[in-house]
């Protein structure tokens, strides 16, 4: 029976091990999304264009993280991207006028959305909606904007 | 065919009749009756080839007859679901020619198995009642030794206290004999007949040596090529006028069983063209 | 010419043959499964001989992918000054690929071929037809515990070489090449999806955990109870089972990531 015993602290030891590397993965490597969800109040906000925009990207302020985009929908009546994004609740002395842009990190790199600061002494709250935005830049209407501006200067 | 008395039908416990067994195309049995009767020791013999092991995994349900029924404590073996089939195997014990002895596990908790399996007996009776077993094969001092660690005979009698350890009512034993030195041979003859008679068994005993099982055997069927040939007591056999049975018995080399396999005449292989 | 096409049919039909067995093997074995509960004994003694036994062969291989992922990630990084997402390389590729996938193929190797090769000789032995002339179910008592075993250690044992393989490219990444502390993990964190790429991961590595025990106990079960079938049981079990480890991770990643 001794034996028996062995084997099962050998077991409990294993068992145990994968969990707390499963948990490692979890806590270290990625960041659950469970946690971060919960804790925050959710602010909506409209978009001509999302461009590259993704659920889970960033979302900071003076270069900050404050929160993560939430979802991204299409409102059908206005042909606008409907983005809402979840601030943590630590952050809750964000001004009603701050507005937001979505910008790229890097030349190529993710695209997140950035706010800034207004001035107003209205604090930001569950179900707000941001009415300042700037869209992604589209590298493509970029360029086809400048050579168009060239053409016109040539004449 | 010796025409055995008319018993009452309690007394059989094994009935075999018309069987029939095929396998990939070959027929093993065609058209065995038998019966095995409670209290006796029956030999089923012949020579190796002739399905006797077969036979026997017919009774015990492993194999399906293509006809025929087998009938054991009064029930259709092969009607059986797996559950009735399971509870009728409980009260049957068999032997296998190698004995089946679970390789990672101690002698004592082999014979401990079925015990296990099938009872909720505390801890203290299973160890008491596995120690009487062993003590009843002679194995007690053997009880913490691995199974590769056991000779041939004494393995099969670990097999044996396995076996009998749920107390079954039939108990099978697969060429028991076979392979083992004299000790061991007469080691296992004197303990399948002093198992029958101390605890009320039925025993069935396949094997084709003759000297052995006629010791202890009540009643001797013997097979050759998917039928009964001849049966009754192991005298009757020794006086049998029939020359198939008188080779088999005496074990001549040459009778009715040619001692040269069917084949061209020696000079026109020898001389043959190559 | 028509042997060959008979040899084709035969096989064919021999494989089609296998394939039912084997299913009506796994439908007796899955119903075998609650019998288990009240002795979870069985169990634990199978979850020792194949997990625990396969941990050191886990644990040796899981660090030295991972090493070996950062050394080469970093060469062809460092050529685009990305050396910063080296984290994120390693992480992902053992996430969602490499530990399931490799872990599959040892256990295939280490438990899968020990697995086979223990009921084969059970079955050449007469140890499965004992149990059963002893009323014993070997589906229930035998198979079912070695295939629950299989399914639970699996996931275990991938969870383990990832998480190991992370930290020995942590190692050879931070002490040997140089790269940043801190944005080795705040790159790894931000790139690495819980839901999307640890749990597709673990998910992997049931299907594999659940095919390869599959597999192994019905190539010992249904094999030619001779050393030599055993033999060949034992090897096709190790093929099998990486055929079908590498055949299911293509589909299961079209599925999840495509």
């Amino acid at each position: 029976m001794a034996k028996q015993r062995i084997i099962e602290i050998w077991v409990g030891l294993f068992v145990a091990a994968g969990f707390a590397a499963l948990f490692g993965l979890a806590m270290q490597v990625s960041n659950i999304p469970v946690f971060q969800t919960t804790e925050g109040y959710d602010v909506t906000m409209r978009f001509e264009n999302v461009g590259g925009l993704r659920e889970r990207a960033p979302v900071t302020m003076s270069g900050v993280r404050v929160g993560r985009v939430k979802s991204i929908a299409l409102d059908e009546r206005t042909y606008e991207a409907l983005v809402t994004i979840t601030i943590e609740s630590r952050f809750d002395r964000i001004p009603e006028d701050t507005s937001a842009s979505i910008f790229t990190s890097g030349l190529l790199g993710e695209q997140y959305i950035a706010l800034d600061a207004g001035g107003t002494d209205w604090y930001l709250e569950e179900g707000d909606e941001i009415a300042l935005t700037q869209g992604a830049l589209v590298l493509e209407r970029l360029i086809g904007r400048f050579l168009t501006s060239m053409g016109q200067g040539d004449d | 065919m010796t025409s055995a008395p008319a018993d009452k039908p309690s007394d059989v416990l094994v009935d075999v009749k018309n069987l029939c067994f095929r396998r990939g195309g070959r027929v093993i049995f065609e058209g065995v009756s038998l019966q095995i009767r409670r209290g006796e020791v029956t030999a089923i013999m012949g020579p190796s080839g002739t399905g006797k092991t077969t036979l026997l995994r017919l009774i015990g349900g492993q194999l399906r007859p293509d006809s025929g029924t087998v009938t054991v404590l009064g029930q259709n073996v092969h009607k059986l679901g797996r559950d009735a089939l399971f509870r009728l195997r409980r009260r049957m014990g068999m032997l296998f020619q190698s004995g089946a002895l679970f390789t990672h596990q101690s002698v004592f908790e082999n014979v401990a198995f079925p015990l296990r399996e099938h009872t909720d007996l505390p801890e203290p009776l299973i160890h008491d009642l596995v120690l009487m077993k062993l003590q009843a094969v002679g194995l007690r001092g053997a009880r913490d030794m691995m199974p590769s660690e056991l000779s041939g005979g004494m393995a099969r009698r670990v097999a044996l206290a396995r076996a009998v350890a749920l107390d079954p009512t039939i108990m099978m034993y697969d060429e028991p004999f076979a392979g083992q030195d004299p000790i061991s041979m007469g080691v296992l003859v004197t303990l399948i007949r002093r198992l029958n008679d101390a605890l009320g068994l039925s025993s069935v005993v396949v094997s084709h040596d003759v000297v052995e099982t006629s010791q202890i055997a009540d009643t001797i069927h013997v097979l050759s090529e998917g039928r009964v040939v001849e049966s009754g007591s192991p005298e009757e056999l020794a006086r049998s006028e029939s020359a198939w049975v008188k080779q088999f018995m005496r074990a001549l080399p040459d009778g009715p069983v040619a001692f040269h396999y069917p084949g061209p005449s020696l000079e026109d292989d020898l001389l043959g063209v190559r | 010419m028509l042997g060959f096409f008979a040899l084709l049919g035969r096989k064919t039909l021999d494989s089609f043959g296998r394939l039912g067995r084997a299913t009506l093997f796994l439908l007796r074995a899955l119903a075998g499964l609650p019998s288990l509960l009240p002795r979870p004994t069985l169990v634990i003694q199978q979850l020792y001989s194949i997990g625990v036994l396969s941990l050191l062969i886990i644990v040796v291989s899981g660090v030295f992918v991972g090493m070996v992922l950062a050394l080469q990630g970093y060469n062809t990084l460092v050529t685009f000054g990305a050396e910063q997402s080296l984290g994120v390389l390693v992480a992902l590729s053992l996430l969602r690929e490499l530990g399931p996938v490799v872990t599959a193929l040892l256990f295939a190797g280490r438990a899968g071929s020990a697995l086979t090769a223990e009921i084969g000789l059970m079955k050449t032995t007469e140890q499965l037809s004992g149990m059963e002339m002893m009323a014993v179910d070997p589906m229930k008592r035998v198979v079912a515990p070695r295939l629950l075993a299989g399914f639970i250690a699996m996931p275990l044992l991938a969870a383990i070489f990832s998480f190991l393989g992370i930290m020995g490219a942590y190692v050879v990444s931070v002490a040997t090449l140089g790269v940043d502390d801190g944005a080795f993990w705040s790159q790894m964190q931000s790139a690495v999806d819980f839901r999307e790429d640890v749990m597709n991961g673990v998910i992997k590595s049931l299907v594999f955990g659940f095919v390869a025990s599959w597999i192994a106990v019905f190539e010992g079960y249904d094999c030619e109870p001779t050393s030599e079938g055993v033999s060949r049981a034992t090897t096709r079990t190790v093929v099998h089972t990486s055929l079908a480890v590498l055949g299911l991770d293509f589909v299961l990643t079209a599925v999840m990531f495509g």
